[in-house]
């Protein structure tokens, strides 16, 4: 996925045939749903080599839950541009999710898992403490323009970065315009991921959108330089909000 | 249909991906470092200056030719379990170019990090590279109160950054 991956686990007990079966996980995802691999599944599948029907389990699954989202955000999300399949609005985040689960599954509870600035919080990072996740700062990009405070939380952010990602809205085939960044938080990365990107896609209304998705809470930096939140995201923002200007 | 989003101007704070490295090495159960540990970049008692970009975006010099006389190494950890003295990182490397850092400690905290090298071979890298790294630097050293453990929306180079420093700390507490 051309990505980093950070795994910080806090429970000191977690054998670590734990971590490789995480790690080996991410590998295997990687060459599965690649597009920079030509012979992964989903390079072959966009080539017309490979049947959807042929395909394994899991591309199936992801390309079942894209389908969903493209369906519920009116095409705002679209793995299909260009006459090219590309699923990486999802897969990142529906990757985290899985490893989350293996971790679990392993006996981890204190960890989280960021991949390229998607996360996925468990439990605590010490103590009575909770686990805060900062939003970067869309324009300066070692800063964060807000924090949120997080237990079991996936919080995922699209944006228009200087490098990285570049997203297209699918009904113009054009750059979207009005937003810096949107940022989804919610129970999975899943759908935090492929949310984020189709809000980010349909702007300011995006918010509204999200509000509208039971459990999933949205935060938007605007191009003129504000950031506006859906109602349910203000309980998750930590501390004192940055003074009126 | 939910009630008009709440809204405020954008601020910036001051933490970054940094601070995940950094809660690592400084979250621990005693007393916080002795009052006399430097914070601030502006104070630093780095003898030797910082190499800063100029301001055509040139690389620092790499700040390998003297060492502070803080850096020599004591006989026991400070608080926060990291010895004082200087820490080269291990080099990480993208599609932009390589990062390696070099950590001085003293008092059981960061008081310095040098870039020895950082991405700059391509035009636009090294554009980026000069506006962000910098501030990089000053975050690295704010974020041990910064508390932030992980940043949604991170990039390639502060994870590079952020791994090049945590195995200088490795270093430190080995």
């Amino acid at each position: 996925m051309g990505t980093v991956v950070t795994l910080d686990i806090r429970d000191r007990d977690l054998p670590e045939a734990a971590v490789d079966e995480a790690i080996a996980w991410f590998h295997e995802v990687d060459a599965t749903f690649s597009t920079y691999r030509p012979e992964s599944e989903i390079s072959r599948i966009s080539r017309g080599e490979l049947s959807p029907r042929e395909c394994s389990a899991e591309v199936h699954e992801v390309l079942g839950l894209c389908a969903e989202v493209t369906r519920r955000s009116r095409g705002c999300f679209d793995i299909q541009l260009g006459g090219r399949l590309d699923p990486s609005g999802l897969v990142k985040g529906w990757s985290v999710q899985r490893a989350a689960e293996m971790l679990q599954a392993s006996g981890a509870r204190n960890f989280f898992i960021g991949a390229g600035g998607d996360i996925v919080t468990r439990g605590v990072p010490a103590g009575q403490q909770r686990w805060r996740v900062g939003i970067r700062h869309p324009e300066i990009g070692d800063r964060v323009a807000a924090v949120l405070e997080a237990g079991d939380l996936a919080v995922a952010t699209s944006g228009a970065y200087e490098r990285g990602e570049h997203i297209v809205d699918p009904r113009t085939g054009r750059a979207p315009v009005g937003l810096l960044s949107m940022t989804v938080a919610g129970p999975s990365l899943t759908y935090a991921d492929a949310f984020a990107t189709a809000a980010f896609v349909m702007g300011e209304a995006g918010l509204a959108w999200v509000a509208g998705i039971d459990g999933y809470d949205a935060l938007a930096i605007t191009g003129d330089r504000r950031m506006a939140w859906t109602p349910g995201m203000e309980t998750r923002l930590s501390g004192p909000t940055p003074p009126p200007r | 249909m939910p009630s008009a989003m709440p809204i405020r101007p954008v601020a910036t704070l001051a933490a970054t991906a940094i601070g995940v490295v950094l809660l690592f090495a400084f979250r621990t159960p005693q007393a916080p470092p002795p009052a006399t540990a430097v914070t601030t970049p502006a104070t630093s008692p780095s003898s030797n200056p910082t190499p800063t970009p100029t301001p055509s975006g040139a690389p620092p010099s790499a700040g390998s030719s003297s060492t502070p006389a803080a850096a020599t190494p004591t006989p026991t950890p400070a608080a926060s379990g990291l010895k004082s003295g200087t820490f080269t990182g291990q080099t990480y490397s993208d599609q932009y170019g390589n990062l390696q850092v070099q950590v001085v400690i003293s008092g059981g905290r960061i008081t310095d990090v040098k870039l020895l090298q950082y991405p700059q071979n391509e035009p636009q890298s090294s554009f980026i590279s000069s506006r962000a790294l910098p501030l990089l630097r000053e975050e690295v050293l704010q974020a041990q109160s910064a508390k932030i453990d992980a940043i949604s929306g991170a990039t390639f180079t502060s994870e590079n950054y952020a791994a090049s420093v945590q195995s200088a700390l490795d270093l430190a507490r080995a």
